[in-house]
C-alpha cells in the first residue's frame, strides 16, 4: 500500500485518445464484407399490420436481404424479455408480453419507432433508399400516452393480455390503514398533485451493434454500443435466440455515455446478430439520432398525486402517495424495477417519517419503453419528497432549513451505531445528514440571501432560493436482496488482477467504462495497493472473451463493488506474492510486511521489490514447496448492502416577471460519496449529473400528442442544457467512508442528477412566492417560461 | 456566378447551397433530394463587406460570423452585429451565411427582421440578370420569397443611417434552436423616425407598422409597443403559445425602444 494516487486529482489516461479523436466506437469499426441495416420503423403509435411487400425492395441493386417480423417468427423467436420479475400486489405475476425483433403481419405495432421490416445492403445509403421500396399497409388505431389515461375503462389497448394496460401493480410500506389514519390525525397535511415528465437520455453516441457470425467455428460475435456486455450476452442467448452462450462473444469497446439507456438489451441487438446468421456476412446497424428520440429508452415518466402530513411541531408524521408510471409499449430490460425498488425504497428519504405507503400502477402506453435514466427511480423519490418539503415549509410558515433539520434521521456511522432501517425496507450504511444542509445552507448565506430576495420582490426580477437534500441507494446490489425483489440475475461483480512477469499489471473488470474514467480510478486503486506506478497498470473492460464475468456499469456501482472485487483480488496477490517473498527472503511470512511495493522483513532492511516476486511466479526455479506458479487472481464481489450516497443541493434562480424566464445564478452542491478516489473525476460526475438534473428542472422533456408522436425528437426542439444555461458550480463535500465495502466509497455517478431537480424548482416557486404569488404550488417541468408566466398570470 | 446559374437553369434539380444549416438537415432527414448542389459560398463575388457611398455592402456568403465581427458593421450599423452574434451557436455563425438565412426565410430567423428594420435591399442575379429588391418586397409568407428557381442572392445593401441614429436587437430564444421566439430589431433615427420589425412571431418577419407610427410621431415606448403584433397571425408551439407570444412580442417592443429612445 502506497498513498502516492489514491485521493490525487490524477488526469484521465483516457482522455488523450477520446480528445483526439482517437477512441474506437462501434460504429468506427469496419469489418471484411460488412453490411449494412435499415431498419423500416412504423409511422403509427397503434396499428395493424395488414400487409407487406418486399419484392421491390428485394430486387433493388446492391440489397443483400429483406427480412420481416414473419421471417424472425419462423426462427421460432419470441421477442426480448424483461430483467426484472415484479408481481402485482395480489401476487399474480406482472403482464410480460415479448418485445419482438420486428412486428409480423397482422400483428400491432404499438409505438412510434416500433421495428417492422430490416433491409440490409451494400451500403447505409442503398438501404435507406430500398427501405422506400417497402410498401407496408397499415390499419391505423387510437393510441394511449399518459399512464393515468392508460389505465381507464375503455383506452386503448397495447396488449390484449393487459387488461387496463396495467402491467402490474405495486405497494410498499406500512399497511396502508395505518397511514390513512396518520395522515387523518396529521396536524397539516401537504399535498400535491405533479408530473415527473418523461425524458430521453441523450447520449452523444447514438447507439450501434455489428452482428458477425463465423461459419468456420460456428461462432457469434456481437458489437455494441452497451454499458452492459455480459448482460446482453446471457439475455440475448439464453433468453432471445437460444444460441449456446460460450458460443458468442459480446464486445462493448470505447461507448460515447449512455446515462442508464445502454444498460439494456435492445431488439437491434439480437436482430443484426440473427442477420449476420441469414446471411454469413457482418451486418451493422447504426441509430440516427432521430431514431434515437424514438427508440431508447426513455426516463422518468410518473404521474404523482403526494401528501405528507405534519403534527403541530412540524414533525413529519406520514407519507402517502399514489403514482401512475409509464413502462411505454413494452417491458425494458430493468424498467419493472425502477419504479418500485429503485424508488419506492427511497421514500424515507433523509427523514424519520414513521408511516409511509406507496401505491404504484404501472402501465403501458403506446411510446417506446421507459427504463433506468441517471438515478433511475431515486430522483423521482427526492424530487416528491423534496417538493413536499419546501411546499410544506411554505404552507406552514416555517423555514424549509429549520424543517428539514428537524425531521432529519440523526447522524451515525454504521460502525459504532448502528445502520438505520427504514420504513421501506432498505437500512442505510452511514450519514451526517444535517452537516451537508448546514454547509450548504453556510456556503449560500443565507440571510443575506434573504435580504437581498426582499428587495428584488419590489422589482421585475424576483429571487428564488430552492433547497434538495436527497439519500440515494447505489452500489448495486446485494444479490440475494435483489434475488428476492425479482431480478433474474445477481448483481455481484467481477475483478481479475493479473500481475505479468515483469511485474506490469492487467487488470480485467466487469465495470464498463463509457465516460467514467474507470481506466484512471481503477488503476489508481490498483497501483496504490501494490505501490507500482500508475503507468504500470491497464484496466480491461467491455468484452466477454477477456473479462471473465460481469454485471456492468449503473446505479453508481462500479468503484463499490467492481473496484472491491480489484481489491480482493489485490489481497489475494499480496498474500501469495508475502509466500514468494518469504521464500526469497528466507523469512516467515508472519514477519513480513508489504508497503511501497516491496516486502521487507519486520526490523530489517532486508526487503524484495513486488516485480522481483512476480518474475519468481512466473520463473519459478527456487520456490516454496507446494504453492502453485503464477500471479494471477480472479474474485466475485458482492456487496453485503446498498451503499448510501446523499448530499444538499441549493439552487438559486432569477425569474423575469414579464417573460417568465428562469435563470439559474448559483448552484451549490454538498454531496457526500463516500472515499473518493479521484476528485477531479468525482467532481466532473457531479458536473455531469446536476446538468442533467437542472436540464430536467428547466429545459428537457418528451413531449408526445395524443396520437403518440413524439413532436419534439430532434435538438431543434427538444432542448439538451448547454454550457451557457449554467453557472458555474459551488461544489463542496463531506466523506463518511461506506462501512462495509473495503475501498469504503459509496459512488458518484448519480448524486447530481438526483438531487438537483428539485432544488432548481423549488426555487423558481420561492421567487415567485416572493413576488406575492403565494397561491402556486406546482409548475410542470420543464419550468419553460410560458409556464411560468401562466403560473403568475393564472 | 455564371456557371452557377447555368446550373440551376438547366432542368435538372438543384439547389442552392448557402451554408447548409436548414438544407442539409433536411436531405439527412430524406425530406429533400435535389439531384444537384450548387455551393455558392466560395464565390468571389458573394465575399466580402465594404461601404460604399453611404451604404454598406455585405456580400451574400459572408458567414454570420463574419458580420458579427467586422468592423465596417460594428461601426455603421451595430445593431446588425449584434444580431448576426445572437444566431445559434459558433459553429452556426461560422458556416451559416446571410444570404443562405434569407433565402430560407424560416420565419423564426434572425436575418429577415434585421434586414427589414435596416431598410435593407437585397440584390439578386437570375436568369434575366440582375435586379435589386427592398426587404420589404423580399418575404412574401411562411419560408417563401420572390426568388425564383435560378435566383442567387449577391448582395444585401443597407443605407447607412443618419448621424445619432440608434438601434437594437432583442432576442427571446427558443432554448434548444436558439432561433427566435420573438427577435424585436429598432432603428431610431434623430428625426423621430422609427421602424421596427418582428422575427418568430409571425408566418414571416414583418414590419409593425403601428409600432412605427407610434414612436415616429413620439408615443412612449410604453405606449407604442402595446400596439405591437395586432392584426396579424400569431405562430403557436409548444415552446410559446398564441397569447403568451403576442404578450412577448409587446415585452420586446418595450425593450427595444426603450433602448434606441
Amino acid at each position: 500500500m502506497s498513498n502516492k494516487y489514491i485521493g490525487k486529482a490524477v488526469k484521465r489516461v483516457e482522455d488523450k485518445r477520446f480528445i483526439t479523436g482517437k477512441g474506437k466506437y462501434t460504429d468506427d469499426m469496419i469489418l471484411p464484407g460488412q453490411t449494412y441495416a435499415y431498419i423500416i420503423r412504423s409511422p403509427y403509435a397503434h396499428a395493424k399490420i395488414k400487409s407487406i411487400d418486399i419484392s421491390q425492395a428485394l430486387t433493388a441493386e446492391g440489397v443483400v436481404a429483406v427480412f420481416t417480423g414473419d421471417d424472425i417468427a419462423q426462427s421460432g423467436i419470441n421477442g426480448v424479455p424483461a430483467g426484472w420479475q415484479v408481481n402485482f400486489k395480489n401476487g399474480d405475476i406482472m403482464k410480460e408480453p415479448p418485445h419482438p425483433l420486428l412486428v409480423g403481419t397482422g400483428s400491432t405495432v404499438k409505438h412510434v419507432g416500433d421495428a417492422v421490416a430490416v433491409v440490409i445492403a451494400e451500403s447505409k445509403e442503398i438501404a435507406a433508399d430500398a427501405a422506400e421500396l417497402v410498401e407496408i399497409d397499415y390499419e391505423v388505431f387510437d393510441a394511449v400516452v399518459n399512464p393515468a389515461d392508460a389505465v381507464k375503462d375503455g383506452a386503448p389497448l397495447v396488449h390484449e393480455s393487459a387488461p387496463n394496460n396495467i402491467a402490474f401493480d405495486w405497494e410498499i410500506g406500512n399497511p396502508k390503514a395505518e397511514v390513512d389514519e396518520a395522515i387523518a390525525n396529521s396536524h397539516h397535511v401537504t399535498s400535491l398533485e405533479f408530473v415527473n415528465q418523461r425524458m430521453v437520455p441523450n447520449p452523444i453516441e447514438p447507439r450501434s451493434a455489428i452482428g458477425l457470425y463465423e461459419p468456420s467455428s460456428d461462432r457469434y460475435t456481437l458489437y455494441t454500443s452497451t454499458q452492459n456486455p455480459h448482460l446482453i450476452r446471457l439475455l440475448m442467448c439464453a433468453f432471445v435466440l437460444g444460441i449456446p452462450e460460450h458460443k458468442v462473444r459480446v464486445v462493448g469497446p470505447d461507448v460515447g455515455g449512455g446515462f442508464g439507456s445502454k444498460i439494456f438489451h435492445y431488439t437491434e441487438e439480437a436482430l443484426v446478430t440473427w442477420c449476420s446468421k441469414q446471411i454469413e456476412r457482418p451486418v451493422k446497424w447504426t441509430s440516427e439520432r432521430s431514431e434515437a428520440f424514438i427508440t431508447d429508452a426513455h426516463g422518468r415518466d410518473h404521474v404523482t398525486h403526494a401528501e405528507m402530513g405534519f403534527d403541530k411541531d412540524g414533525n413529519v408524521t406520514a407519507l402517502r402517495i399514489k403514482t401512475f408510471a409509464n413502462l411505454g409499449a413494452y417491458l425494458s430490460t430493468f424498467a419493472p424495477a425502477v419504479p418500485t425498488y429503485l424508488h419506492g425504497t427511497l421514500l424515507q428519504g433523509l427523514y424519520t417519517t414513521p408511516k409511509i405507503h406507496l401505491d404504484m400502477t404501472c402501465a403501458f402506453t403506446h411510446t417506446n419503453a421507459v427504463d433506468a435514466y441517471r438515478g433511475a427511480g431515486r430522483p423521482e423519490a427526492t424530487y416528491l419528497l423534496e417538493r413536499l418539503m419546501d411546499l410544506a415549509a411554505h404552507e406552514m410558515g416555517v423555514d424549509p432549513v429549520e424543517l428539514r433539520l428537524k425531521n432529519f434521521i440523526p447522524p451515525f456511522d454504521g460502525v459504532n451505531q448502528p445502520g438505520y432501517q427504514t420504513q421501506v425496507a432498505l437500512q442505510y450504511d452511514s450519514g451526517n445528514y444535517h452537516e451537508v444542509l448546514r454547509r450548504g445552507v453556510a456556503m449560500l448565506g443565507y440571510e443575506e440571501f434573504r435580504k437581498a430576495q426582499a428587495e428584488a420582490a419590489q422589482s421585475n426580477k424576483l429571487l428564488g432560493v430552492g433547497f434538495s437534500t436527497y439519500i440515494e441507494a447505489c452500489g448495486i446490489a446485494p444479490s440475494a436482496v435483489v434475488g428476492a425483489l425479482g431480478a433474474r440475475a445477481g448483481l455481484y461483480e467481477v475483478g481479475q488482477v493479473r500481475v505479468q512477469p515483469t511485474g506490469k499489471v492487467s487488470v480485467y473488470t466487469g465495470a464498463h467504462s463509457h465516460g467514467q474514467g474507470h481506466e484512471t480510478t481503477f488503476a489508481q486503486v490498483v497501483a496504490d495497493k501494490l505501490g507500482i506506478p500508475l503507468e504500470d497498470v491497464e484496466i480491461h473492460h467491455g468484452d466477454t472473451e477477456t473479462v471473465a464475468f460481469g454485471m456492468g456499469t449503473y446505479g453508481s456501482r462500479s468503484l463499490a463493488v467492481g473496484g472491491s472485487a480489484i481489491v480482493k483480488s489485490l489481497e489475494k496477490i499480496i498474500e501469495k506474492g508475502a509466500k514468494i517473498a518469504a521464500h526469497k527472503l528466507e523469512a516467515n511470512v508472519d514477519d513480513l510486511t508489504f508497503a511501497d511495493g516491496k516486502y521487507t522483513v519486520n526490523g530489517t532492511d532486508k526487503s524484495v521489490a513486488f516485480g522481483d516476486v512476480a518474475l519468481t511466479a512466473y520463473v519459478p526455479h527456487n520456490y516454496p514447496a507446494g504453492l502453485e506458479p503464477g500471479l494471477d487472481f480472479s474474485s466475485f464481489y458482492d456487496p453485503a448492502n446498498f451503499t448510501y450516497p446523499y448530499g444538499c443541493h441549493i439552487a438559486v434562480v432569477e425569474v423575469d416577471k414579464e417573460t417568465g424566464k428562469v435563470s439559474l445564478k448559483r448552484f451549490i452542491a454538498v454531496d457526500d460519496v463516500g472515499n473518493v478516489i479521484n476528485p477531479m473525476i468525482v467532481d466532473g460526475q457531479i458536473h455531469g449529473g446536476l446538468a442533467q438534473g437542472i436540464g430536467q428542472a428547466l429545459l428537457e422533456g418528451a413531449i408526445f400528442d395524443e396520437n403518440g408522436q413524439l413532436i419534439n425528437g430532434s435538438y431543434m426542439d427538444y432542448c439538451m442544457p448547454r454550457a451557457d444555461d449554467l453557472p458555474m458550480f459551488e461544489l463542496d463535500r463531506t466523506e463518511t467512508p461506506c462501512p462495509h465495502n473495503p475501498l469504503g466509497v459509496k459512488g458518484a455517478g448519480e448524486a447530481g442528477c438526483i438531487g438537483s431537480t428539485p432544488a432548481v424548482v423549488n426555487a423558481v416557486l420561492d421567487a415567485l412566492w416572493s413576488g406575492g404569488f403565494g397561491h402556486v404550488k406546482d409548475i410542470l417541468m420543464p419550468t419553460t417560461p410560458e409556464r411560468v408566466w401562466r403560473a403568475m398570470n393564472s | 456566378m455564371e456557371e452557377a446559374i447555368e446550373i440551376l437553369q438547366n432542368g435538372s434539380y438543384a439547389k442552392v447551397l448557402g451554408g447548409g444549416h436548414s438544407l442539409v438537415p433536411a436531405l439527412k432527414l430524406r425530406l429533400n433530394a435535389p439531384e444537384t448542389l450548387v455551393d455558392v459560398t466560395r464565390i468571389e463575388s458573394l465575399k466580402g463587406i465594404a461601404i460604399e457611398d453611404g451604404t454598406l455592402v455585405i456580400g451574400a456568403a459572408n458567414t454570420h460570423h463574419e458580420i458579427a465581427t467586422s468592423a465596417d458593421v460594428h461601426n455603421t450599423l451595430s445593431f446588425l452585429a449584434k444580431g448576426a452574434s445572437a444566431i445559434g451557436d459558433v459553429q452556426v455563425r461560422n458556416k451559416g451565411t446571410i444570404g443562405g438565412s434569407i433565402a430560407h426565410a424560416d420565419p423564426s430567423a434572425d436575418w429577415p427582421a434585421l434586414l427589414l428594420a435596416a431598410d435593407a435591399s437585397i440584390v439578386i442575379q437570375g436568369a434575366d440578370g440582375t435586379k435589386t429588391v427592398a426587404a420589404q418586397d423580399f418575404f412574401t409568407g411562411f419560408f417563401s420569397t420572390i426568388l425564383e428557381e435560378s435566383d442567387i442572392i449577391t448582395q444585401i445593401r443597407i443605407p447607412i443611417p443618419p448621424e445619432g441614429t440608434k438601434s437594437t436587437y432583442q432576442k427571446f430564444v427558443q432554448p434548444a434552436s436558439r432561433f427566435a421566439i420573438v427577435g424585436c430589431a429598432a432603428v431610431k433615427e434623430p428625426s423621430g423616425a422609427t421602424r421596427v420589425a418582428f422575427a418568430g412571431v409571425s408566418d414571416y418577419a414583418f414590419r409593425d407598422e403601428a409600432v412605427e407610427s407610434a414612436s415616429s410621431s413620439g408615443a412612449s415606448a410604453e405606449e407604442a409597443a402595446s400596439k405591437a403584433a395586432e392584426g396579424v397571425s400569431i405562430m403557436s408551439d409548444h415552446y410559446a403559445s398564441e397569447d403568451y407570444r403576442k404578450h412577448l412580442a409587446k415585452v420586446y417592443a418595450r425593450r427595444a425602444l426603450v433602448e434606441v429612445s
